[in-house]
């Protein structure tokens, strides 16, 4: 498959009377964006607010970051079964508003969502602090229902995010990026069958009750393992339907950016030979996480893959998931790196993952959750503190009189992505 | 600014009394640095300096230990130094343990922060590596050049009472508590050079070394269950509504232990869960069905359990430290060994 990338940088965000993208700065008028938002019985009320980098605002609390896009040429539209009608995505040619995002907040769960910081301390830690932000807050009506609520306030984001993606459909690129994926037959041409044949096995969390994600729609925690293509994951095909613990949960943006993928792309074909994607699932059943990970084992063996990365979502019960994961590919001898993330405890004395296994013996870490940090207090709050001595990562207290916030690492959207998103480690 | 003061202990060979033939020689204090002394004063910049170097025989002190220590406490004290260092030991076994004994003693009985430095496979590193900061060092005094810029830096570090950074950035053992750092690389990238050493089987480093699981073999079934008490114990969060012992969404730094004498059912008015992992409207709705007090009553009533147990015991799975859930279980099983109590259910959600 191949599929063209244009990007636009997006250099700023301002209301106006009318909705484009002019030289680099999208303009926003809400009226026409918020109006099918508010059509869902569900949300009360909804607005518009803009973050940019390096201003002294807190937003909270963050359900999803997504990147709008638009498909300019080629089949099906962005969020495939989602936003547009089922149709395979990941060829012909998309646009993307690089350098910004929608952001969704307002309350849902309470516990589980989480911080994102455009300034201080905090912004070190998540990469949405590097983005133009527009942030769609949300309020649910009195007695909503939460899973019912969750999925009104994701399909908000996605509908919002693929309008603003329409801005962009007839925009020239400030820069074009091809990527190319092999059909099987391809990955044993001349110039790619000396090298190691590596295949990516993208864990997707599926915990249910409201740990979900969607894959063309379908929730991953009713699927099988399955092959994807590198770039119907770019086009959309996986979305986050989750709350839960901020800090490593893969947020749309995270898929649409899939850094795994993105990295084995730059070189397939000169060290290796990126072969296929799998999609496997965690669910929480002994039985489902056998079944999946034999079946990530099955197809890897099938695809006669040399070497694997394994990412994760979540911790605890999907740390059974991704040892069974890794386990079953080292022990059909394909060698296996794992990224993960821990938590070893405030002191970072514990023991990081709730399972363990000597073929585990590759790690790559995205830190320790529950190392506590301290955020400074923020001139702006977009949405609400009321949320952050009971989010995951916080405790009571963890707001403090001065408006600063003592709290784990937990708390802040992105931060110790399991997917390698960012720079953070530990030892 | 006044200058931090420093100890530095050394042996025999490095303070420049002799080889193996001197070790036998008992611990001497001399005021200033000797030997590697020399070197780490260019490197404390005029910030730091070694007021005193304790030059001892690595026999003398390995043989005569309480002695030995004793006496070198005894001279350290009198300097009431800002800091404690030790070696450079690179892979003298000897003094790779005295160094670790010393600066261990000096931490924790004078409570002057203290290092040292050794190579990784110096005996001493394995006892003393998650007692004190111990720099990586090589294993033979080449290494010296490169060894005492790292403690150094590390020893300015303390002295300022600055946050040490990962052993990776800073130099030392890992010593058991991770700590998190920004490394050159995003995780994507780092996943893919270690898989691509794996493949072609260079050395490579994993970032987080697997630790030995604990896995608990199951006890042997209750023989006759109409007689046995059973309690509860979950990780599920129920608690008492309000949640009145405050216990956290994630990361729960206590459990609670709340009686349940006289209640047949959870409901809705009286009972919670406080866990953050999921989505807790069904808890909420109805507790039992996290903890099935609700049938567990019914079953005492019909004979089919002797009891249950009056307490039920609480926390929050939900990002808790393996540690912490080892140290609540602990405590929880000793209050259920002394309740006489048969059996536990044990639900997680």
């Amino acid at each position: 498959m191949k599929l063209e990338l244009g990007y636009i940088d997006i250099r700023g965000i301002r209301f106006g009377d009318h909705n484009a993208v002019e030289e680099g700065i999208l303009v926003v008028n809400p009226e026409p964006l918020l109006k099918p938002v508010l059509e869902d019985p569900l949300i009360k009320t909804a607005h518009f607010e803009i973050a940019a980098p390096g201003e002294s605002i807190r937003i909270t609390p963050v359900k999803d970051v997504i990147e709008p896009r638009v498909k300019v040429e080629g089949k099906g539209g962005v969020f495939p079964g989602m936003v547009s009608k089922v149709d395979t995505v990941g060829s012909g040619k998309t646009n993307v508003l690089r350098g910004m995002a929608v952001v969704t907040a307002g309350p849902i769960v309470g516990f589980q969502e989480g911080i994102i910081d455009m300034t201080g301390v905090g912004a070190d830690y998540t990469p949405f602090s590097q983005l133009h932000n527009l942030v769609l807050v949300m309020e649910p009506v009195e007695g909503f229902v939460q899973r019912e609520y969750e999925k009104a306030a994701r399909l908000a984001g996605l509908r919002t995010a693929a309008a603003i993606g329409e801005l962009a459909r007839n925009l020239t690129p400030d820069e074009t990026v091809v990527y190319e994926t092999p059909t099987i037959a391809e990955t044993f041409s001349e110039e790619l069958k000396n090298l190691p044949r590596v295949g990516y096995v993208m864990m997707l969390q599926s915990q249910g009750l409201l740990h979900d994600t969607y894959v063309y729609g379908v929730d991953a925690k009713r699927t099988l393992s399955t092959l994807i293509g590198a770039t119907e994951v770019m086009d959309g095909a996986i979305v986050s339907g989750n709350c839960v613990s901020a800090c490593d949960k893969n947020t749309t943006y995270h898929h649409q950016n899939n850094p795994v993928i993105h990295d084995l792309l730059a070189v397939h074909g000169q060290s290796i030979n990126f072969v296929g994607v799998i999609i496997t699932n965690e669910n929480v059943y002994l039985d489902d996480k056998i079944r999946s990970s034999d079946w990530t084992a099955k197809m890897a063996q099938y695809l006669s893959l040399d070497a694997a990365i394994v990412s994760q979502e979540g911790f605890g019960n999907p740390d059974t998931d991704l040892i069974m994961n890794c386990t079953k590919l080292e022990k059909q001898g394909i060698r296996t790196v794992i990224i993960t993330d821990e938590y070893a405890g405030q002191d970072g004395r514990s023991q990081s993952l709730a399972d363990a296994d000597a073929l585990a013996n590759a790690v790559v870490t995205g830190g320790n959750a529950n190392e506590l940090i301290i955020l400074p207090r923020m001139d702006r709050v977009i949405g609400t503190l009321g949320y952050v001595d009971k989010i995951a990562g916080g405790h009571a207290g963890s707001l403090q009189p001065d408006g600063s916030i003592q709290a784990e690492l937990q708390v802040i959207t992105g931060a110790t992505n399991e997917m390698g998103f960012n720079r953070l480690s530990a030892r | 600014m006044s200058t931090y003061r420093i100890v530095h202990y050394i042996n025999q060979f490095f303070g420049q009394i002799g080889g193996e033939e001197q070790a036998h020689i008992p611990a001497e204090k001399r005021p200033g640095p000797v030997g590697p002394g020399l070197a780490f004063k260019q490197h404390f910049g005029g910030e730091a300096e070694i007021v005193a170097t304790i030059i001892c025989g690595d026999s003398w002190f390995n043989e005569n230990l309480d002695l030995a220590k004793k006496t070198v406490l005894e001279m350290v004290r009198e300097e009431a130094p800002d800091l404690f260092i030790a070696g450079p030991a690179f892979n003298a076994g000897r003094y790779g343990v005295a160094c670790g004994t010393i600066s261990d003693a000096v931490k924790t009985e004078l409570g002057i922060p203290s290092l040292t430095g050794m190579y990784e496979e110096n005996p001493g590193a394995d006892m003393f590596r998650t007692k004190v900061l111990t720099v990586a060092t090589s294993n033979s005094a080449a290494g010296m050049r490169k060894a005492v810029p790292a403690m150094a830096k590390l020893a300015l570090k303390l002295l300022k009472g600055e946050r040490v950074g990962a052993s990776a950035e800073d130099g030392y053992l890992p010593d058991g508590v991770r700590r998190n750092f920004f490394e050159k690389k995003r995780g994507s990238a780092r996943a893919i050079d270690m898989l691509l050493k794996k493949l072609s089987d260079k050395p490579f480093e994993t970032e987080y070394p697997m630790p030995s699981f604990d896995r608990v073999p199951p006890m042997p079934a209750i023989k006759d269950i109409t007689r046995a008490t059973i309690a509860i114990v979950t990780s599920g969060g129920i608690v008492p509504k309000g949640n009145p012992d405050h216990i956290e969404s994630s990361s729960a730094s206590k459990y609670g232990s709340y009686n349940i004498e006289g209640v047949n059912d959870l409901t809705s008015e009286s009972y919670e869960t406080a866990h953050g992992g999921y989505d807790p409207v069904y808890a909420n709705k109805d507790a039992d069905r996290v903890i099935p007090v609700d049938v567990l009553r019914q079953y005492e009533k019909e004979g089919k359990i002797g009891k249950l147990h009056n307490w039920f015991y609480t926390t929050v799975g939900n990002g808790t430290a393996v540690a912490s859930a080892k140290k609540y279980a602990d405590e929880i099983a000793e209050k259920l060994i002394s309740h006489e109590v048969d059996a536990v259910i044990l639900t997680s959600t």
